[in-house]
């Protein structure tokens, strides 16, 4: 049954957190400050109390907690991991790579690992370089696991779905600037979406700007500040990856920009603009990227903003692709 | 040598009070938003620093975690150089590349924070490694929390100093919690020392809140280092008496215990024995006077200096 309810993102976080607690018993909810605490951002506040066992906090063990998610989930659990930030999942990235992404595959499908991971990555202001990074082209580059990155309340609350349902290990990367933002509408309760898709923010003829993660909303500042016809396509899946509707848009508006949060060199935005050239679509202007400088993330406020992609970087690049 | 302890008290004293003020006035410039981000201090447990740094030579090498801020000032880094750190100046000690929770100034002793829990281990073990080559003698000291011994890379890092006989001391700071849930709730045997030992590395438990049982405690561990026979492990048990991080309601703690912790803090007991010594209270409070002055100066000296210039932001990647 289908309804509406006010919710911010950390707060549809819960709401699909709790569902999937209610709705499927073999799941299981656990990390660093989850349970008791309600974690470090209070996105799974009450949880315990209301799931209990299920629900459990973890020593600051990201091995163990991740290797746990992979051999609980091949017993036929449920495992949803929370990693407090992204940047801590390097300290165990083999469970994930190693472990995780080929338990399907090396068994001939006779096992697989049903765990969803929730961490959130990106910068903030004042955050240390440790604390700071992108890393969503770390877990691209793997085939075997899904990746997800919610920006919207209701995506957070559908794509969290998905992904706990979803048979194989998913990481579903938020962002912590965003848990206590303003409320939106929320359908919550109606049927369990497929992972995969992406959302068109803006509609437009002249650039196709391909964009996901937090920076969406810069993106949708640029489009906006300039006034540039754009279809802006927010790629919430990142594998699987849409392309099909970017070669579509791209196809009609033969100039593509492509815009993340994390540095250029290796981001999945290279991937995007070289399945777009290989389709042999025609361009009308070189495409263009922009994300952040190859750099470490400095600490200093005035500092990172020099490295990390600000609303005017977007919006100049724009006027300049649309200049050909 | 004749030691002085009340001298030696007295100085114990000022140097944590140096730490609280520093510590006082970050949370101070974070509330008035000068400072931004997240910020962990270390109130409560001064005397932990205090011992061990009063303690370690200059060539010795100090790796702590974010909650390093007074590590740093009692190995020796201004005040003023940690403040323009936190306030992005280019006086700061990394011109603000590091910030509140990742700086370093090795030309102090103090190779660095670092804000992965537990990451700071095996970088010490890796200096210790160094000095077995490179005859400067040093011994590597690492500081982390109760929470960072469930690290893998903290195991690992304890098995490989103790097989290689590394001068390392490794210094758990015991405050009874990781972030906001209680460490006893997360380890079978609240003996976190044990772990050590099971190791083959000696290790003692001991009054964190002391300076002087530090100090005594890290002594042995430069001496045993010294003579060849490696790493030592010493569980300081102490309490932060503030949040993990500002902005902490600390709501997980039990009716009572801060109340508690506060009456058995480090500057509160030395200032108790100092004054059942007969150490007159002006005394006392002049040696809080002169820590005051020394961090309000600096802050000001840090607040005046210049933001460090946003074109540098691409400098010092590569060599
Ligand atoms: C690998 C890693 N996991 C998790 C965190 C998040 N985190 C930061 S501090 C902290 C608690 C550490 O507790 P403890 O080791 O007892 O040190 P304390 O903060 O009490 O000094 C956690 C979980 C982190 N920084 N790095
Ligand atoms: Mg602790």
């Amino acid at each position: 049954m289908s309804e509406t309810a006010k919710l911010t993102y950390g707060g549809a976080i819960n709401a699909a957190l709790a569902r999937c607690l209610e709705q499927m018993p073999e799941t299981l909810l656990f990390g660093e400050d989850v349970a008791l605490p309600g974690g470090v951002f209070g996105v799974t506040r009450g949880l315990r109390k209301a799931y209990g066992e299920r629900v459990f906090d973890t020593p600051i063990s990201e091995t163990a907690m991740l290797g746990a998610a992979v051999g609980a989930s091949m017993m036929g659990r449920r495992p949803i991991v929370e990693i407090m930030w992204a940047d801590f999942m390097l300290v165990a990235f083999d469970q994930i790579v190693n472990q995780a992404a080929n338990v399907r595959y090396v068994s001939e499908g006779r096992l697989s690992a049903p765990m969803t991971i929730r961490t959130q990555q990106g910068n903030a202001p004042g955050a240390c370089a440790q604390h700071s990074q992108n890393l969503e082209a770390l877990l691209l580059h793997v085939p075997g696991i899904r990746v997800a990155m919610p920006v919207q309340a209701q995506d957070a609350y559908d794509l969290t779905l998905a992904a706990v349902a979803c048979d194989d290990p998913v990481v579903v990367i938020e962002n912590r600037t965003l848990y206590a933002g303003a409320k939106a509408e929320v359908q919550i309760g109606g049927p369990i979406p497929a992972i995969g898709g992406h959302r068109l923010r803006r509609a437009g003829d002249d650039v196709t700007v391909v964009t996901w993660g937090a920076i969406t909303s810069s993106v949708e500042a640029a489009v906006d500040a300039t006034g540039i016809s754009a279809d802006v396509i927010e790629a919430v899946w990142l594998n699987p990856f849409d392309t099909d509707a970017v070669l579509a848009s791209v196809r009609r508006t033969g100039r593509l920009l492509v815009v993340h949060e994390a540095n250029l060199t290796g981001g999945f935005g290279a991937e995007v603009v070289a399945r777009v050239v290989e389709s042999g679509v025609s361009l009308s202007a070189p495409p263009r990227r922009v994300g952040a400088l190859d750099s470490r993330i400095p600490a200093a406020v005035q500092l990172a903003k020099t490295i990390l992609p600000q609303t005017d970087d977007i919006a100049a690049a724009l006027r300049s692709l649309v200049a050909h | 040598m004749e030691v002085n302890v009340k001298d030696e008290q007295l100085a114990d004293l000022h140097a944590m009070w140096r730490i609280r003020v520093l510590e006082e006035t970050i949370l101070q410039l974070r509330i008035d938003g000068d400072v931004v981000g997240s910020v962990h201090l270390e109130n409560g447990q001064e005397a932990v620093a205090v011992g061990a740094c009063r303690t370690l030579r200059s060539q010795d090498a100090v790796f702590s975690t974010y909650r390093g801020h007074g590590w740093a000032l009692a190995r020796g880094v201004p005040a003023e150089k940690i403040l323009a750190e936190l306030l992005y100046r280019q006086t700061g000690v990394n011109g603000g590349r590091g910030g509140s929770a990742h700086f370093s100034a090795p030309e102090y002793g103090f190779y660095g924070e670092n804000s992965i829990v537990g990451a700071g281990a095996p970088i010490a073990a890796g200096a210790a490694l160094a000095a077995k080559f490179d005859g400067t003698g040093r011994v590597a000291l690492t500081v982390f929390g109760d929470g960072a011994m469930n690290q893998g890379g903290v195991s690992e890092t304890l098995n490989l100093a103790a097989a290689m006989d590394l001068p390392v001391v490794f210094i758990c700071e015991n405050n009874k919690y990781s972030e906001l849930t209680p460490i006893n709730d997360m380890v079978r045997n609240p003996d976190l020392s044990a772990r050590a030992h099971a190791l083959g590395i000696p290790a003692v438990r001991i009054d964190g809140n002391d300076p002087a049982q530090v100090s005594t405690a890290v002594g042995l561990a430069i001496t045993t280092a010294e003579h060849g026979r490696g790493p030592t492990f010493i569980e300081a048990a102490t309490r932060r008496i503030t949040g993990h991080y500002i902005g902490d309601a600390q709501t997980y703690r039990p009716a009572g215990e801060l109340e508690a912790d506060e009456k058995n803090e480090p500057i509160v007991r030395l200032k108790n024995a100092l004054a059942a010594q007969g150490v007159a209270a002006s005394t006392l409070e002049s040696v809080e006077q002169r820590a005051r002055a020394e961090i309000a100066a600096a802050t000001e000296r840090a607040l005046a200096a210049p933001l460090t210039d946003p074109s540098t932001a691409r400098e010092h990647l590569y060599v």
